[in-house]
């Protein structure tokens, strides 16, 4: 920072370190009182209640009277988290049967990146396998862990939250993004009217959770339902309750709230790639599933890994649609993480350390789908370097 | 086998007529030049010949076959875009697969197609680079490879130079024309820069307005301009232009404009009188105009130095200008000198005022 050039000679060449510090400091002032409402806010209704969760974990509660608090060390996140049954799990299934499936689906992958007309190398290969690998290692651990179906204690409830949950991100994220795309290539085309389907296609953008929830509701309603009624199965009981059907119903409910987003930011993405490098793809030679395999998809493939990310975060963190169709039931198959949380900490006999824990592994696994994003974000899926 | 022609082709958007009845026959093995300044068409009409975009009337016909119906995959054409339209994902070498890949040509043969592409462009250390590491010459090189790697039977240019620094410009411009002789394929470049034109043309077809101007070989372009506009695009600094009624003084016909009167060369005469015209355009490059007891006194207003050559302008009593070309040894008159100007009859063009067409055959 420079002194204004009309001051007087005698005064800037005497007292310019102070007059800059006073300054420096004035306008650090402003800029805190400027930032103290946002902090007021974030601090009431994030930070606190976020360093209370884990306060929290670390104290065992008396039911009946929450203010008696015991100390408790670790033993609340042993018995909620069950490390020994985990490492069972890993050992015992996780590992082999993640490294046998893992490597099936790099072949698979490597298919789709191979139609994609990249060029495939051994780092490819080696890249995409240890992808593979590890999430199938991660989901086959959870499924042994989570033995989903089993009446669940406090040891293994959270174990059977986190197979639900998983099941319901593996129904709900690619189902939507594959969607979402295929609808966004749909409507990405000049000719009259389209506008309205773009309307149409977006329009689940603007209603809520509860909203959907209610018409999906009506839609399954066993005696008054479209959707048994179109299966033919009316009165014959109720979807909801089914255990089989209760989780995939709910993940419907939650594509079709999500498609809307999906297909915007699909659209959006699809608006960013260059229409010359299309024209160049059709004059030589590429019709239009090469086209759309080579160049489009490639193109697109930031846009695909950000809805991603965001939709597994969304998924992962499910509430809405579980608390108003199902309630968790039947038999704890809808039970989500989130779900689990909420009906551990309100209840008659609440149980805050166990919830406390069970936010807190949820803020993990969070933490890790978005620590993989930045880091692919970065590299990668960006073509400017 | 490469010729290209369109019949009566005219493209409107909405009410906008971009190419208005364009008829254009583009030889085989031809480089043809479509000239024109921005808006004139040229884009429009080699996208038309690509396939990129349909006719609204005409027909397009490819090595003797009408495409109007056939895509852009089915013309067996190559096109280089103005941006490249390189595909960042893949890497040098697949970009100039690709155009392989996409018709199905086998892996071995593939290979070879590219490497021998590669090594015509001088690509071959560059095989596994991605565009974005790339600088704009090499990328340049990469679009071509790309479009030669399946030798089609016609090349379409769009701008393809325009993106790179002057110096490469130049450097790039002979190597065009050294692939050309070397591939023998039909060229079809468009650009707005007259000199890509002059020095790369076996023929320039220039467009106005969707219109075509001229058809020519480059140098009867620049001595015989079909019309003032083309006299104009053409030659820099561009033609003086002056317009002025028609006086006949002791038999000769002269053109009187302010400050002095331009005779009408013998040659022309008689195509002045058989018109009628009472008014004309008269065109004379800056390299034929001299000073001197002249037919047109001016004043000298500003004088560029370009080094080897200068400029001088002057302005006609009425503020017209006129350009003065001179070598950079030729003595100058100096800034607000009165001067006699004096056109070499025999480069004088004459224009009829109304339709602006070249008269005569001078």
């Amino acid at each position: 920072m420079t002194a204004p050039l009309d001051a007087p000679v005698g005064l800037a060449a005497g007292s310019p370190p102070r007059r800059r510090r006073s300054r420096r400091v004035s306008e650090a002032a402003l800029g805190y009182a400027f930032v103290l409402p946002a902090l007021v806010i974030f601090g009431s209704f994030v930070y606190f209640p976020f360093a209370k969760t884990i306060r929290q974990s670390f104290y065992r509660s008396n039911p009946f009277d929450p203010s008696q608090e015991t100390f408790a060390g670790t033993d609340i996140y042993e018995q909620v988290l069950d490390p020994a049954g985990m490492g069972r799990a890993v050992a015992s299934f996780g590992l082999p049967v993640g490294v046998v499936a893992g490597l099936l689906l790099t072949v698979v992958a490597i298919g789709i990146l191979r139609l994609t007309a990249r060029a495939i190398t051994r780092s490819t290969w080696l890249r995409t396998g240890a992808w593979c690998i590890g999430v199938a290692i991660v989901v086959a651990s959870v499924c042994k862990y989570s033995g989903i179906g089993v009446e669940p204690t406090t040891t293994t409830r959270f174990a059977n939250s986190l197979g639900v949950t998983l099941q319901f991100v593996l129904m709900t994220v690619p189902t939507g993004l594959v969607l979402g795309i295929g609808l966004a290539v749909l409507a990405h085309t000049q000719c009259k009217g389209i506008g309205i389907y773009r309307t149409i296609f977006s329009s689940t953008v603007v209603s809520s959770v509860a909203v959907t929830s209610v018409i999906f509701f009506t839609l399954l309603n066993p005696i008054i339902g479209l959707i048994p009624y179109w299966l033919g199965i009316e009165g014959e009981g109720p979807i909801l309750t089914n255990p089989t059907w209760a989780l995939p119903a709910v993940a419907i409910a939650s594509i079709w709230q999500s498609l809307g987003l999906s297909f915007i930011v699909m659209s959006a993405g699809l608006q960013s790639v260059p229409d010359d490098l299309l024209e160049a793809a059709s004059v030589d030679g590429a019709g239009s599933i090469r086209r759309f395999w080579s160049v489009t998809l490639p193109m697109l493939s930031p846009t695909v890994f950000f809805a991603a990310v965001v939709g597994l975060i969304f998924a992962f963190q499910t509430f809405g649609q579980i608390d108003i169709l199902t309630q968790g039931g039947p038999n704890y198959r809808t039970d989500v993480i989130v779900y689990a949380i909420k009906s551990t900490a309100v209840t008659q006999s609440p149980n805050y350390g166990a919830a406390a824990v069970m936010a807190i592994a949820l803020f993990v696994i969070t933490l890790g789908v978005t620590a993989m994003q930045l880091k692919f974000v970065e590299r990668r899926v960006s073509y400017d370097r | 086998m490469g010729r290209v022609v369109l019949e009566g082709v005219s493209k409107r958007f909405g009410d906008t007529v971009a190419v208005d009845a364009l008829d254009l026959v583009v030889q085989d093995e031809e480089f043809l030049v479509l000239l024109g300044p921005s808006g004139c068409g040229k884009s429009t009409a080699l996208r038309m010949i690509a396939g990129l975009e349909d006719p609204s009337d005409g027909t397009v016909s490819i090595a003797d076959r009408v495409v109007n119906d056939v895509e852009p995959r089915d013309r067996d054409v190559a096109m280089v875009f103005q941006s490249y339209a390189l595909y960042p994902h893949m890497t040098v070498a697949g970009n100039i697969e690709f155009p392989l890949r996409s018709r199905r040509v086998p892996g071995t043969e593939r290979r070879a197609m590219v490497e021998e592409a590669a090594r015509i462009l001088g690509l071959t250390d560059l095989l596994d680079r991605k565009p974005a590491q790339l600088s704009g010459g090499q990328r340049q090189r990469v679009a071509l490879a790309r479009a030669i790697v399946r030798r089609p039977a016609v090349f379409l240019m769009d701008e393809p130079l325009s993106n790179l620094d002057a110096k490469l410009r130049v450097a790039t411009r002979a190597e065009l024309v050294e692939l050309h002789q070397r591939l023998r394929a039909t060229i079809v470049y468009v650009t707005h820069d007259q000199v890509e034109a002059m020095t790369m043309a076996d023929r320039i077809a220039i467009l106005d307005a969707g219109r075509l101007q001229q058809l020519a070989p480059p140098q009867e372009v620049y001595d015989r301009p079909a019309n003032v506009f083309v006299a104009r695009f053409i030659g820099n600094p561009p033609m003086n232009i002056l317009r002025g009624p028609v006086v006949a003084i002791d038999g000769a016909l002269v053109v009187d404009v302010a400050g002095g009167r331009i005779p009408i060369p013998d040659a022309l005469g008689d195509a002045v009188r058989s018109r009628g015209a009472s008014e004309l355009i008269i065109g004379v490059r800056p390299e034929h105009v001299q000073f001197g007891e002249g037919h047109v006194s001016a004043t000298v207003s500003v004088i560029e130095s370009l080094g080897h050559e200068r400029h001088v302008i002057c302005r006609l009593d009425d503020g017209q200008m006129v350009i003065v070309r001179l070598e950079h040894d030729e003595v100058v008159p100096e800034v607000g000198a009165r001067v006699g100007l004096t056109a070499d009859q025999t480069r004088v063009h004459v224009f009829d005022a109304q339709t602006e067409e070249r008269l005569g055959d001078g």
